[in-house]
């Protein structure tokens, strides 16, 4: 980097980190404590609160909900070296994403990397400004892990596309406004050759969704099931049964979002959270050896994952990045966000298992704990990351 | 700072590659092991490392060094991992010239540094006494005497201890053991009256020695830093020890890594490449993360050295940390997954094995700087 660069860098920093502290409210500068208390987005949008509402519409009106995105679909147009920056500040001051997004972390890199004209320009600037909200429907009952042999079929009917089949484990496809599906455009072909990625909305005819309650007893997923739903062929991204491209290339970032979920480095150290439940000696160590070396262990890998998740990313702007490693990130992130669960739900003992009562936030850390318990399942399982990585990164042999 | 390396780093390791791949590979090692070597690595070698600009890598050019960072440090160091070269680089050209060159007054300084950029130097840090690497606990003490000290006690695992020719030996003036107060670092010629050093053939076939001083006189002249306030100046030298053994152990785990995931694409069992059975599949791809997560830890350290020695205590911790669980693992699952051949001597794997062992220790295993991050962090 030359001097006037760098110069120029610090000058961003400075008129950055100024903005952030006059612009985000002090109740955004804390990790949401529950599911209700982020922000979606969506035609049926609610704020949970004033600063919550504040904090978005500044963050949209700079184009910072997307800041890499180019500014004509709404972002901010920033260098990779000015998002780094960007993130590096929010961290700094505990700053909360102002939008959570399937459309951001998913759909819209397949659509910047797939999309034709047309398709960037109607949907990027309502995922940027919050508009419209997302679900992905890939997975069905008989494919998981072995996502190409799902079975939903696309029969085409002039310029449209008769869709009929049932998607399962669709995150809020209940409050959802689009889904990005997936759907066998030709069955005689082989199984990955004859898949096609589609955009419809969820109002249009014969879509219908039935919530399913998950173990930490909230609902954030459904079956969703397509009854001759009629969608034009111009809503494919991509080419007509080259779908599987696109739903690899966004599983990518799905795989780095969520490589990245659970609110690292912010926040009270996990020791001095444990602290508070368990006591601490006379010398101030954690009155629990066992869960002390437990605790430190998880500080030491965490620290290193986050390096290493700032590597990956400085990997992928110099163009050094293997494609497949968002799963190895994937793997480990979230092998690493349920040990932390563990830990504080040893760390909470008997206070972590009220699940009923405003004591404890209607159960908010058990029911954290349980959800945590997903992330090495949805957008691919731990295993089948491992396979990714065994298979492409490190060439060993066998399908 | 992007956590990639910039084009003259990799430029720097693709020389230091070369030359360390060319003249050293393992059975350099093994050679000198197997000579039972007197000097323990090879003088020529050196003189190329020096002739390169690396024996001077970190002393200032004002010195006649090359004035590069710890991150040009850390490559070299990785590259030394990757066929496990026994070379003075550590010791000398890394944490004795960053004592001297953080601790060292002008005198010091110019009659020093400039002998370790030519090569003609070996120096080296006399840190533990006891088993484990416990810097606070230094009891070797120093007592005035006329204008100058005298010093008694005894060192293990002195680094190059039997070839070097400046001892810097950390010593208690004043305070008992596990004081921060009272550390005071002596320049010691091993040469005087009253050192005894006794080579310790060691486990990695590296040079190692015990030392022990006997009523060592040695002027005021020989203090490096202050009296009595030597614990800061340790902490930051050890800190850069710290990460150029992390790089170091980088090295190490990649090259047995890679060494691992050849032979699972070659060996035959039951019909089959053994790479091929998912159990071994899986096993490689978690090392695999295990040694990226390491390596990125490992870079952030060194970068945080180069930016502020003071302040990299937390990142220097979870990089050797992760480091030793790293490494321990990649040798493992190597000697593992190459079955009885993994086994045997003739076979190069064990070489990695046992000098993983002995980088654990240098400077502190993973136990003690986890320990550390625990304590830094308030709980
Ligand atoms: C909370 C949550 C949210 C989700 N959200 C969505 C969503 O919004 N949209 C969507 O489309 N899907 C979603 N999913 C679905 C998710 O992608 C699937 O659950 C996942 O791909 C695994 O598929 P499966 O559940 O059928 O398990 P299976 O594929 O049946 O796997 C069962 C077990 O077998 C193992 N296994 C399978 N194949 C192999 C193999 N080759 N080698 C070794 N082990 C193997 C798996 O690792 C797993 O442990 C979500 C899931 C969860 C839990
Ligand atoms: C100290 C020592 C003493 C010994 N003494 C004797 C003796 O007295 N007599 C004698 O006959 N033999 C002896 N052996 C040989 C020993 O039984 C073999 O080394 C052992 O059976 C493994 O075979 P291998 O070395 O060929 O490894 P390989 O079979 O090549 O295995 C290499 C790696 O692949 C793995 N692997 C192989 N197949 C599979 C699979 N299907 N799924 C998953 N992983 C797989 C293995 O677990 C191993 O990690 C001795 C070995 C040693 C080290």
């Amino acid at each position: 980097m030359s001097d006037t660069e760098s110069a120029e860098l610090e000058t961003f920093r400075n008129e950055t980190r100024a903005w952030l502290e006059a612009n985000c409210p002090p109740e955004m500068r804390k990790p949401a404590t529950s599911d209700a208390d982020v922000f979606w987005g969506g035609r049926n949008a609610k704020f949970s609160s004033e600063p919550q509402r504040i904090w978005f519409e500044r963050m949209r009106d700079k184009g910072w909900t997307v800041p890499d995105w180019p500014k004509e679909y709404g972002g901010g147009g920033l260098s990779a070296a000015e998002h780094k920056v960007l993130r590096a500040e929010m961290a700094r001051i505990g700053a909360r994403p102002p939008l959570s997004s399937f459309g951001i972390w998913m759909l819209g890199p397949a659509l910047l990397k797939y999309g034709n004209d047309a398709q960037k320009k109607e949907h990027l600037p309502k995922i940027a400004a919050g508009e419209i909200r997302w679900c992905q429907g890939y997975s069905e009952p008989n494919a998981g892990s072995d996502l190409a042999s799902l079975q939903t079929r696309a029969e085409s009917d002039g310029d449209d596309f008769i869709i009929t089949g049932q998607k399962i484990w669709t995150s809020y496809a209940n409050y959802a406004d689009w889904i990005f599906c997936l759907v066998r455009t030709d069955p005689t072909a082989k199984k990955h050759d004859g898949i096609s990625f589609i955009l419809f909305d969820m109002t249009s005819k014969g879509v219908s969704t039935k919530p399913i309650l998950l173990i930490s007893g909230y609902s954030p997923f459904c079956e969703t099931f397509f009854d001759g739903v009629r969608v034009p062929k111009s809503h494919v991204v991509g080419q007509i049964n080259r779908g599987w491209d696109v739903a690899k290339y966004l599983l990518q970032h799905e795989r780095a979002m969520i490589s990245g979920m659970g609110e690292r480095g912010v926040g009270r150290p996990l020791g001095q959270i444990a602290a508070d439940s368990v006591g601490t000696d006379a010398q101030g160590k954690l009155d629990d050896a066992m869960l002390r070396g437990k605790i430190a262990s998880f500080d030491v890998d965490e620290a290193a994952l986050a390096a290493c998740a700032e590597r990956a990313v400085d990997l992928a702007k110099s163009g050094q990045a293997h494609p497949a490693f968002s799963s190895a990130m994937k793997y480990y992130g979230t092998e690493l966000n349920k040990r932390r669960y563990e830990i504080l739900m040893s760390a909470g003992g008997v206070d972590a298992l009220e699940w009923e009562s405003e004591r404890s936030k209607q159960g908010a850390r058990p029911r954290a704990w349980l959800r945590t318990k997903a992330n090495s399942i949805e957008g691919g399982t731990s295993e089948v990351m491992l396979g990714i990585v065994a298979k492409r990164i490190l060439d060993l042999p066998g399908a | 700072m992007a956590l990639v390396l910039t084009e003259e780093q990799s430029m720097l390791r693709d020389s230091a590659r070369g030359l360390i791949s060319d003249k050293a590979p393992v059975s350099h090692l093994r050679h000198l092991r197997d000579s039972k070597d007197p000097t323990g690595f090879s003088k020529e070698l050196w003189h190329s490392f020096a002739e390169m600009g690396f024996a001077g890598l970190l002393v200032p050019e004002e010195f006649g060094g090359s004035g590069l960072g710890f991150m040009e440090a850390g490559i070299v160091m990785e590259e030394i991992g990757r066929t496990l070269m026994p070379s003075p680089f550590l010791a000398t050209s890394v944490v004795a010239a960053s004592a001297l060159n953080r601790g060292g007054n002008a005198a010091q300084k110019s009659e020093y540094l400039p002998k370790i950029a030519s090569g003609s130097l070996l120096a080296t840090l006399a840190i533990d006494e006891g088993a484990k690497h416990r810097p606070l606990q230094t009891s070797l003490q120093a007592v005035r005497a006329g204008n100058g000290f005298k010093l008694s006690g005894a060192k293990a695992l002195v680094v190059d201890g039997h070839v070097a020719d400046l001892f810097i030996v950390a010593a208690r003036t004043a305070g008992s053991a596990g004081e921060r107060d009272g550390l005071t670092l002596f320049l010691v010629n091993p040469k005087a009256k009253g050192v005894a050093v006794e080579r310790t053939i060691m486990v990695d076939a590296h040079n190692a020695a015990r030392i022990e001083l006997s009523n060592v006189e040695v002027n005021a002249d020989s203090v490096l830093g202050e009296v009595d306030q030597g614990a800061a100046l340790l902490d930051g030298v050890l800190d850069i020890g710290r990460g150029a053994v992390a790089a170091e152990m980088v090295g190490l785990s990649d090259e047995v890594f890679g060494r691992t995931v050849e032979y699972l694409k070659n060996r035959k069992q039951f019909g089959k490449l053994i790479g091929e059975f998912q159990a071994l599949q899986h096993r490689a791809a978690e090392l695999y993360v295990d040694i990226e997560i390491t390596r990125a830890a490992t870079m952030k350290a060194l970068q945080a050295l180069d930016a502020d020695v003071a302040k990299a205590a937390s990142a220097v911790a979870v990089a050797k940390a992760r480091a030793g669980t790293t490494a321990t693992r990649a040798v493992q699952e190597g000697v593992q997954m190459h079955g009885g051949m993994g086994m045997t001597d003739q076979f190069d794997i064990g070489f990695f094995m046992k000098r993983a062992r002995v980088c654990e220790e240098l400077f502190g295993d993973a136990n003690y700087h986890t320990e550390q991050l625990a304590r830094a962090r308030g709980y």
